[in-house]
């Protein structure tokens, strides 16, 4: 029954949505079906959210319960998730703090302490995409040093300046960079792995769909 | 069945599929209801399902499979094992998308092959997911493991834990505990966007071995710079399959490897009849909407 009735659903759910992707939706049943499983995913998951709160909780206060190591982080994770949820839960008709609307403790929070912190951690990218490079470019053999010549070039083409120099150099390198690097070599390998990894996820929805597959279910 | 048998039985669908998509437009052009501009993603899959499962059927009657080496996941054993003796955890993280993405579901069938494996050793685990669902799918997945391999009484709920729902967020969390707890792995299977670099370069200054796969083709080159071993695109999805030595399973990557043989064909075929001139009709075939 555990894995019978998963199966089930999701064979059903997945015939649904191969369906509808071949009937128009104004026009038919299965085509309006699509929207409507989607709808009831975003629902599901709303109920799920309590799970997140309580493992989250669960886990930092535990850490600073036993006053293991780093746990003024833990009590701040704690009290951050009850800061930033509750007054966004109350009524606005209590007071124009509560609610997710532009002055409320909600929005402030949200623009002024999480967007920053998250800009932050895209911006810190940079440093990491350097040192990265740093270790990917160091010529060690053929292979390392063709991949060291071909990142230069495009890295030059990329930025005005460089793409000057390439032109002085030659004038027409940044368009043969254009269209045998980043057209011919790059865009046939990146195809080649996007049909591949098509072909796999296809494969794998089949073999979900008829319950092949189970191992997503711990078996 | 034989391989000239497979090849006549594929020719005879796919005159069946046109036979049919040719019906399907003449029936449908009154109703509307059916996009007949979508008939040819119809062939497509009615020939690509047929295909898998025959191999799955020859599976099924016992027929050996040859499947290629995967480095990569060969080494997980060996990785863990290496934690094992660090004494140190394993991190396990299956991307960052909701579990409605097939990567994602991916990332859970081999994360539940890696917790048998860190069961069998009491290697401790840790996988920080970003969404409630995947808890809930990721703690089921793990507790199974765990009672396969008779150790239920080392499955600790806390082993697979919600941390945060902003990708970046999430990002801060998971470096976090690298550079505190340094893992001896860290396992990255599933959808990665642009936190790949910032937790594979940090795994890499913590010291970790690591494995990523990812089907996100921008991803690739940042896994592949910072990882020990990566899987790219088709190779996460064939990873839960490998691992099993299933049959059954095996049978659907060689019937998915033979599609792969009859689209590269189609490629060449169109990259000449376009070269002479003679492709309009050939690409209209392969246009959908």
């Amino acid at each position: 029954m555990r894995t019978t009735v998963p199966i089930i659903i999701a064979f059903l759910s997945g015939l649904v949505m191969v369906l509808a992707f071949f009937f128009n939706p104004e026009k038919s049943t299965i085509g309006r079906f699509e929207p409507e499983v989607l709808s009831w995913v975003t629902i599901v998951g709303g109920f799920t959210l309590l799970l997140g709160v309580v493992s989250i909780v669960r886990v930092n206060y535990g850490a600073v319960q036993r006053r293991s190591p780093n746990w003024g982080y833990k009590l701040a994770t704690v009290i951050s998730v009850f800061v930033m949820a509750l007054p966004a839960m109350l009524p606005t008709r209590w007071s124009p703090l509560f609610g997710t609307g532009p002055g409320s403790i909600y929005d402030w929070l949200f623009n002024y302490v999480d967007a920053p912190m998250m800009s932050t951690m895209f911006a810190m990218l940079a440093f990491y995409i350097a040192s990265a490079a740093f270790r990917a470019f160091r010529a060690r053999n053929a292979e390392a040093t063709l991949l060291l010549v071909t990142a230069t070039l495009v890295m030059l083409w990329r930025v005005p300046m460089g793409e000057a120099l390439l032109q002085n150099i030659h004038h027409d390198l940044p368009g043969l960079i254009n269209t045998y690097i980043m057209g011919g070599a790059n865009m046939a390998v990146q195809r080649g792995i996007i049909i591949g990894a098509a072909l796999g996820a296809a494969a794998m929805s089949l073999r979900i769909m008829l319950g092949i597959e189970r191992t997503y279910m711990g078996h | 069945m034989t391989k000239t048998a497979l090849a006549r039985t594929t020719l005879l669908l796919v005159i069946l599929a046109v036979s049919f998509s040719s019906w399907a437009t003449a029936q449908t052009e009154a109703a509307s209801a059916f996009r007949s501009e979508r008939i040819n993603a119809l062939v497509l899959v009615v020939v690509f399902s047929t295909v898998i499962l025959i191999y799955t059927r020859w599976a099924r009657l016992g027929k050996k499979l040859f499947i290629r080496k995967i480095n990569g996941l060969d080494e997980v054993e060996e990785a863990v094992g290496r934690a094992t003796e660090m004494g140190r955890a394993v991190l396990f993280i299956p991307g960052i998308q909701e579990i409605d993405n097939i990567q994602t579901i991916a990332g859970i069938s081999i994360l539940g092959r890696v917790a048998r494996i860190t069961a069998r050793y009491e290697t401790p685990l840790r996988v920080p997911v970003p969404y409630p669902m995947v808890l809930a799918a990721g703690q089921e997945v793990v507790e199974q493991a765990y009672i396969a391999e008779g150790k239920a009484d080392s499955y600790n709920k806390d082993i697979v834990r919600y941390v945060a729902g902003e990708q970046f967020a999430f990002t801060a969390t998971v470096n976090g505990m690298m550079m505190r707890e340094r893992p001896a792995t860290n396992i990255y299977m599933g959808a990665f966007y642009a936190e790949s670099l910032l937790l594979a370069e940090t795994g890499n200054a913590a010291g970790s071995i690591q494995i990523a796969g990812t089907a996100e083709a921008a991803q690739l080159p940042f896994f592949i710079a910072a990882c020990d071993y990566t899987l790219m695109g088709e190779e996460l999805y064939a990873a839960s399959a490998y691992l099993s030595h299933e049959p059954l399973l095996l049978g659907g990557l060689k019937g998915q490897d033979w599609i792969k043989v009859v689209l590269v064909t189609a490629i060449v075929v169109g990259v000449a009849l376009v070269s002479l001139g003679w492709g309009d009709w050939y690409i209209s075939i392969f246009q959908s909407v």
